[in-house]
C-alpha cells in the first residue's frame, strides 16, 4: 500500500483551548460588526469590511470549515471591497 | 458556551438592520446588508458544529472519525459566493440611481417621483 | 416620518424579533451537541459511494446537485443583470481608455511588482482548487473566485489597458456560457443514458480521492470554477468601464 495514503489519527486541539478561541473570535466579530455599521463614511467602512471579512474567515476555520474559509477570505476581503470602491469612485467622479 | 454563538448571531442581525434603517447613503446601506448576510453564515455553521470533531475530509484520517456536518458547510459555501454577485447587482442599481436622480440619500430618493 | 420616529419603530420591532428568537433558542440543542442524523449518515457513506474524500464537495455536486445548478444560475443572471443595468445612457459618451490610463495617479513600484509577481502563482492555485474538488478543501466556487483575484491584481498594478485587453467582453461571456451550459449539459448527459438528471455516470476510479476519481464531481467542479471566474471578471469589468463614462457637458 502506498505509504503516502497511510491512515493517521487526527490531532484534535484540547476542548478548552478550542472553546476559548471560538469565544474570543465571536466577541471580536460582534465588535467588528458594530464597527462596520457605526462608521458612516463609505470609504472607511469598506476598509472595516475588509478586516471583518478576515475575522469571519478565522471564525469559520475555528468552526472546522476550511472550504467556507477559502471562499469568505477571497470574497469578503478582495472582491467585495473592490466592487464597493469602484462604485464609490464612479459616484465621486460625477460629483466633481 | 451553549448559546453564546447564537446570541452573537442575533446581535449581528439587529445591528445590521439598525444600520439599514438609519442610513443616509446607499452604499453604506449595502455594506450593512452584507453584515446581515454574514450573520446567516455564522448561524449555519454554528448549527452544524460538534464538540471535538474535525473537518469532514477523509483523505488521511479513518472514515469513522466524528466530523462536523458537511451539508450546512455546502450551503454556506455557495451562499458566500452567490450573495457577492447579488450585491454587485445592488451596486449597479445604486450607480444608476445616482445617474438619474443625482443623490444617494435613501430618505430623499423615496420622495422623488419618476 | 421623521428619522427619530423611524428609529423608535425599528427598536420596537427589533425587540419583538429578538424576544421570539430567544424563545425559540431555548428549544434548540446547545452549541456543539449536534444531534441530527443527516450529517453522520453522509459522512459515513459518502466516501464509499462516490470515491470522493472531500465530503463537502460531494454534497455540493452530487447529493444536492440540483441546488447547486440553481445557485450557479443565480450567479449567471446576476452578471447578466449588471451588464443590462449599467448600459450606456443616451447622454453619455465614452472617454478614450488611453485618457483614463494617463490620468490615473501612478501606482507605487512596490504594489506593481508584488502584484505582477503573484499573478502567475495565483492562477495556478485557482486552477488547482477548481479541479481538485474531490480530494481536499477545494472546489469550483473557491477556485473561480481565486482566479478572479488574478485578473483583479493586474488592474490593481495599474495596468488598466492590459486588464481591458486580456478580458474582452465577448471572450469572457463565451467562457461564462460554457461553464454554465457545461454544468447543465453534464446533467442532461445522464438523462441521455436513461438515468435521472445529474446522476453520477462517469467511472468512479479506484482510489478514493485520486485525481481521476469520483466521476462527474470533478468535471462539474471544473465547469463551475470557470463560470464563477468569468462572471466576476465581467462584473468587475462593467464597473471599471463605468469610471470611463463621461456625461455630455462636463469634462
Amino acid at each position: 500500500m502506498n505509504p503516502a495514503l497511510a491512515v493517521v489519527t487526527p490531532y484534535t486541539v484540547p476542548a478548552g483551548l478550542m472553546d476559548a478561541l471560538q469565544v474570543t473570535v465571536l466577541v471580536l466579530i460582534a465588535a467588528g460588526a458594530t464597527a462596520v455599521v457605526v462608521i458612516r463614511e463609505p470609504v472607511r467602512q469598506v476598509i472595516a469590511l475588509s478586516a471583518y471579512g478576515v475575522l469571519l474567515a478565522v471564525l469559520f476555520l475555528a468552526f472546522q470549515a476550511p472550504d467556507v474559509t477559502l471562499s469568505e477570505l477571497t470574497v469578503g476581503s478582495v472582491v467585495l471591497p473592490m466592487l464597493l470602491l469602484l462604485t464609490l469612485a464612479k459616484v465621486r467622479r460625477r460629483e466633481k | 458556551m451553549h448559546v453564546f454563538p447564537f446570541v452573537v448571531v442575533a446581535w449581528i442581525l439587529v445591528v445590521g438592520l439598525y444600520g439599514i434603517v438609519t442610513s443616509r447613503h446607499l452604499v453604506h446601506q449595502i455594506v450593512c446588508l452584507i453584515v446581515v448576510q454574514s450573520s446567516t453564515y455564522v448561524l449555519l455553521l454554528g448549527v452544524g458544529y460538534r464538540t471535538g470533531a474535525v473537518a469532514p475530509y477523509f483523505f488521511d484520517i479513518p472514515g469513522r472519525t466524528p466530523a462536523v456536518d458537511p451539508v450546512v458547510q455546502a450551503l454556506a459555501l455557495t451562499d458566500v459566493v452567490v450573495e457577492a454577485a447579488v450585491t454587485a447587482l445592488l451596486l449597479a442599481f445604486a450607480v444608476q440611481a445616482h445617474k438619474r436622480f443625482g443623490t444617494l440619500d435613501p430618505q430623499e430618493l423615496v420622495q422623488l417621483k419618476g | 416620518m421623521t428619522p427619530a420616529l423611524r428609529r423608535w419603530i425599528f427598536l420596537a420591532g427589533a425587540a419583538g424579533l429578538v424576544a421570539f428568537y430567544l424563545w425559540g433558542l431555548v428549544g434548540l440543542p446547545g452549541f456543539g451537541d449536534y444531534p441530527g442524523p443527516y450529517g453522520d449518515i453522509i459522512n459515513r457513506i459518502a466516501v464509499g459511494q462516490t470515491n470522493a474524500t472531500g465530503v463537502v464537495s460531494a454534497v455540493n455536486f452530487e447529493y444536492r446537485g440540483i441546488d447547486t445548478v440553481g445557485e450557479e444560475f443565480i450567479l449567471f443572471v446576476a452578471a447578466a443583470g449588471v451588464s443590462v443595468v449599467l448600459r450606456h445612457l443616451r447622454s453619455e459618451r465614452e472617454r478614450e481608455a488611453l485618457d483614463e490610463a494617463r490620468e490615473a495617479p501612478p501606482t507605487s513600484d512596490a504594489v506593481r511588482y508584488v502584484a505582477l509577481i503573484l499573478t502567475g502563482p495565483i492562477v495556478v492555485f485557482g486552477w488547482w482548487l477548481a479541479s481538485h474538488a474531490q480530494t481536499s478543501p477545494s472546489g469550483g466556487f473557491q477556485g473561480g473566485v481565486v482566479l478572479t483575484t488574478a485578473f483583479v491584481l493586474i488592474y490593481l498594478a495599474g495596468q488598466f489597458l492590459a486588464f481591458q485587453r486580456i478580458s474582452p467582453t465577448d471572450l469572457t461571456e463565451a467562457v461564462e456560457a460554457v461553464g454554465a451550459g457545461g454544468f447543465a449539459a453534464v446533467g442532461v448527459g445522464a438523462v441521455a443514458l436513461g438515468l435521472a438528471y445529474l446522476t453520477n455516470f462517469l467511472p468512479l476510479g479506484s482510489t478514493p480521492g485520486g485525481v481521476f476519481s469520483s466521476g462527474t464531481i470533478a468535471l462539474i467542479s471544473f465547469f463551475v470554477g470557470i463560470e464563477v471566474a468569468a462572471a466576476f471578471v465581467l462584473i468587475v469589468g462593467e464597473l471599471v468601464e463605468q469610471t470611463l463614462l463621461v456625461r455630455e457637458g462636463t469634462k
